[in-house]
């Protein structure tokens, strides 16, 4: 499937580069597809807790690279939207609200308006301001929670019940969970592929490459990147719906900055502005922290240094070394 | 009216702290172009130095003056070792690459000094208050801070406005290749600045090492206020960022002190006192919001620096 | 006279104490190709953002087809009909020629809040673009990448950028910058054949260029209008040979800031 959905993207190196990138993809999304099986199997449940994780901030690292990758918006408050997204959830379900066909727009269309506002306050101005004041705004919803005294202030809030579909699907059953988080990622990643390859997509990259060119040709940016910051915040409020699902909890800590930051982290170490990329760099960067916690009781000591060698030498991610593609 | 005072001189307390954050991180911006994610961390050594030397010295002030060496070593190692390898790259790196040196330090203080946080304790002098006004006290140690950062804040207009480092640092933000040309070495130009802007925060650190715990990660939240300063008063402007930091203080503590009644007030007890706490710590962000309106630049944009 | 397509009255722009467009006013007839040329700084590229909106006016009014657009954002004044090309190019690097000049026709045909159908498999964008390219000789570059396209063929992928969003007036910015004589007598050539069916604003360094092709030629120093009109009486008007035309030394003496 992968042949058509990136003819585009930016960096192709040769053709067997390519097909490298391809197959590897291809076979991270089978073996995704096969884990319930295999912890079925093996009776190994944490595995399976694991990569549904995996699914889902792969979801949130997708939206961001809707923004980030393809429209050059980097967004240092993307985990606002899992917070946002997560606390729909959980002050629904405490308030007696167990339905997920109300939680789950709830969750999108909450997600959305922050967008919305914070987008339009903060697109109006570009690069270093950008990223301080996307930031700035993640972290008074941080505090917001902390305030919300009824729904746990700081020690966040237990959920004693998933969000129910009317006996359609059972989010209770951690298989059934795992398939649908497995199938909005899939969908997620599809959504992208059919939006950057769109007139409206076409704009978004245009606009990163040169702004003030397209505004010359005649496309008001502003509106664009301001609807795409919308979409990208409302999937990522769809993944904190999830997330809060997944873990029967929600807590300001959910959206400390610095989440924000592992999800910058995932986009760009899978390769910014590709399909695929947020994928891999979540099932990379989480398989990496679970594999270093349980080498070495600092496992932040290593997973530093790599971050800030990954900024320095690996330009454009795990896909651009697949690729040998270099991008700026 | 007496807590008001007592409040406004806590904002203004608060405010100092964050002009020796925000001065750094605007100094690192406006001539390196450099995002410091790591900027927090400086701030959280510059603590932790503090209260070790402390221990070790047995002296306040000898703990104080190590600990801004430490910090300005630390800053300029850090430098020569990794930053200056951020300055070419695209804002993004240099947000990763500095969030991955924010985990390092993190787990490298979790190390080094273990997961409990210290405690540094004031020389006797400083742990009395002063009547500043008729029935008003307040502590002599929060006076100190305010004093000492205003000094911190004269020498660095000092510094930039009036020295030759200052003028070569004015003249490097404004043309990089001019420096240059003229035969600068501007490598070592960047170190400096770098390690200035590492001993800032770390004194910001060091200056609130008595009055919080000293623990990991305590550099995160007052990062992103740091940052509110530099959007309110613009990037680049050290002037700016003086303003700013005074306002946030201000709002901030006052904000969080007064709003919740104010609230009681105007609504029901039930509402406010759910909403309350989340709207006033909303206080400042909303005042950000507003700038961000009427002026994107920010107060003061660089070019008024 | 016909009723002019652009019409500038005292246009005035102040950048601290340099006053790169001081009371400037000017008109374009439909159809005709009006350089306008003047030593370094004396305002040219100014003219141009404020022409195409990009830097607003102190004073002054600006009216396109009878309509004031003063106010006008830049892609407001784009949909009018006012294209520009850049003099340091500007393309979206990453995307092909074709690419390039697609997105200029998809700019000006509906809006873009389209977000299903593949973009690129739009005939009535893709073939209206490759007519464009193939107007400045570059249809058979139309897929290679912007950053493997020669200096020359990104000017050329300026131009084709240009009409592709069916200008009534084409602003074009030093379009022979940093070519060598061959690639300007193309690109001369080129435009000749543009003239009559598009009125074009053209500023130039390029005096053969220059001549060759301007029915009218203004002549712009430090932000003034020192002369206007007929090519072979500006040539011969005393002010300009003293400022600018008859001593070269002169004219480069005469940048600044």
């Amino acid at each position: 499937m992968s042949a058509s959905l990136e003819q585009d993207t930016i960096g192709a190196g040769s053709d067997a580069r390519w097909m490298a990138s391809a197959l590897v993809t291809i076979a991270v999304v089978a073996v995704l597809g096969l884990v319930p099986l295999y912890t079925t199997l093996t009776g190994n449940a944490f595995l399976l807790t694991l990569f549904t994780r995996v699914l889902i901030l792969a979801i949130g690292a997708v939206s961001l690279n809707l923004i980030m990758g393809y429209g050059g918006m980097v967004s240092f408050g993307h985990a606002a939207y899992l917070g946002i997204g997560g606390y729909a959830v959980g002050i629904l379900a405490k308030e007696g609200v167990g339905s997920g066909y109300i939680q789950w727009p709830v969750a999108v269309a909450a997600s959305a308006l922050y967008a919305l506002v914070v987008g339009a306050l903060s697109l109006r101005t570009r690069g270093v301001y950008f990223i301080m004041i996307t930031l700035a705004f993640a972290q008074m919803i941080y505090y917001v929670a902390i305030g919300l005294d009824r729904y746990g202030g700081d020690d966040g809030l237990t959920i004693y019940q998933r969000s129910t579909f009317g006996g359609v699907v059972d989010l209770n059953n951690k298989t059934v969970f795992y398939y649908l988080c497995f199938a909005v990622l899939l969908a997620g990643i599809y959504l992208v592929s059919r939006i950057v390859n769109s007139r409206f997509g076409l704009v978004i990259q245009g606009a990163r490459a040169n702004e003030r060119r397209m505004r010359a040709i005649g496309f008001p940016t502003f509106r664009y990147k301001l609807v795409c910051f919308v979409i990208a915040g409302a999937l990522c409020g769809l993944a904190g719906a999830l997330l809060a699902n997944h873990t029967n909890f929600i807590s300001p800590a959910m959206m400390h900055w610095t989440r924000s930051g592992d999800l910058i982290v995932m986009v760009v170490l899978g390769g910014l502005g590709t399909l695929f990329g947020p994928l891999i760099g979540a099932l990379v960067f989480l398989l990496l922290e679970e594999g270093l916690s349980r080498l070495t009781e600092y496992p932040d000591l290593f997973l530093g240094p790599i971050l800030l060698l990954v900024a320095i030498y690996a330009h454009g991610g795990i896909e651009g070394l697949l690729r040998g593609g270099r991008r700026g | 009216m007496l807590y008001f005072i007592e409040q406004s001189l806590n904002g203004v307390q608060l405010g100092m702290l964050l002009f020796l954050l925000a001065a750094g991180l605007t100094l690192v911006f406006g001539i390196m172009d450099l995002v410091n994610l790591a900027h927090g961390s400086l701030y959280m050594l510059g603590a932790y130095f503090a209260a070790t030397f402390a221990v070790l010295t047995g002296s306040f002030v000898a703990a104080v003056a190590l600990a801004l060496i430490g910090s300005l070593i630390v800053g300029m190692v850090l430098e020569v070792v990794a930053i200056r390898r951020l300055y070419e790259r695209s804002h993004l790196d240099q947000v990763l690459g500095t969030f991955g040196l924010l985990l390092f330090f993190n787990e490298a203080v979790r190390l080094i000094w273990g997961p409990a946080g210290m405690t540094l304790a004031l020389p006797a002098a400083m742990l009395t208050a002063v009547q500043i006004i008729p029935g008003v006290f307040y502590p002599v140690y929060r006076l100190v801070i305010i004093l000492a950062a205003l000094a911190v804040a004269a020498l660095l207009y000092f510094v930039v406005m009036r020295t030759r480092l200052g003028m070569l640092i004015r003249a490097g933000a404004s043309n990089r290749e001019m420096v240059g040309a003229l035969g600068i070495n501007i490598k070592l130009l960047y170190t400096l600045v770098f390690g200035l802007g590492a001993a800032l925060a770390g004194f910001a650190g060091v200056m609130q090492a008595p009055i919080l715990t000293v623990q990991i990660g305590m550099g995160e939240n007052i990062l992103i206020l740091a940052f509110v300063v530099i959007i309110i008063g613009g990037i680049g402007s050290i002037r700016g960022a003086f303003v700013a930091a005074v306002f946030v203080g201000l709002v901030e503590t006052v904000g969080r002190a007064f709003l919740p009644d104010m609230l009681h007030r105007i609504l029901s007890t039930n509402a406010a006192a759910t909403l309350g706490p989340a709207l006033s710590s909303m206080s400042i962000y909303m005042v950000m919001a507003a700038v961000l309106v009427f002026r994107p630049e920010g107060l003061f944009p660089a070019a008024s620096r | 006279m016909a009723e002019p397509l652009l019409q500038v009255d005292g246009l005035t722009k102040r950048f601290g104490g340099v006053v790169p467009a001081d009371a400037i006013t000017l008109t374009i007839a439909p159809g005709e190709v009006h350089a306008v040329i003047g030593p370094n700084g004396a305002g040219k590229t100014t003219l141009i953002g404020l022409l195409s909106g990009e830097i607003p006016p102190h004073q002054g009014r600006i009216h396109f087809d009878g309509v004031d657009i003063t106010q006008l954002p830049v892609y407001r004044r784009s949909r009018l009909g006012l294209a520009r090309s850049f003099q340091i190019t500007s393309l979206l690097t990453g995307f092909t020629a074709l690419d390039n000049v697609a997105l200029a026709v998809q700019a000006h045909r509906g809006h873009s809040f389209r977000f299903w159908r593949d973009a690129r498999r739009e005939q009535h964008l893709r073939e209206p673009a490759l007519a464009a390219l193939d107007r400045v000789g570059l249809a058979e570059r139309a897929d290679v990448r912007v950053e493997r396209l020669s200096h020359g063929e990104h000017r050329q992928l300026e131009i084709a950028m240009a009409l592709a969003m069916e200008p009534r007036l084409l602003l074009l910015d030093e379009p022979m910058a940093g070519m060598g004589p061959d690639e300007s007598a193309q690109m001369v050539r080129m435009l000749q054949k543009l003239k009559g069916n598009v009125t074009i604003m053209l500023v130039e360094h390029d005096m053969e260029a220059v001549f060759a092709l301007a029915d009218r030629l203004t002549v712009l120093v430090y932000g003034r209008i020192i002369a206007s009109g007929d090519p072979a009486a500006v040539r011969e008007d005393a002010a300009v040979r003293q400022a600018y035309l008859g001593e070269k030394d002169g004219g480069q003496g005469a940048r600044h800031g």
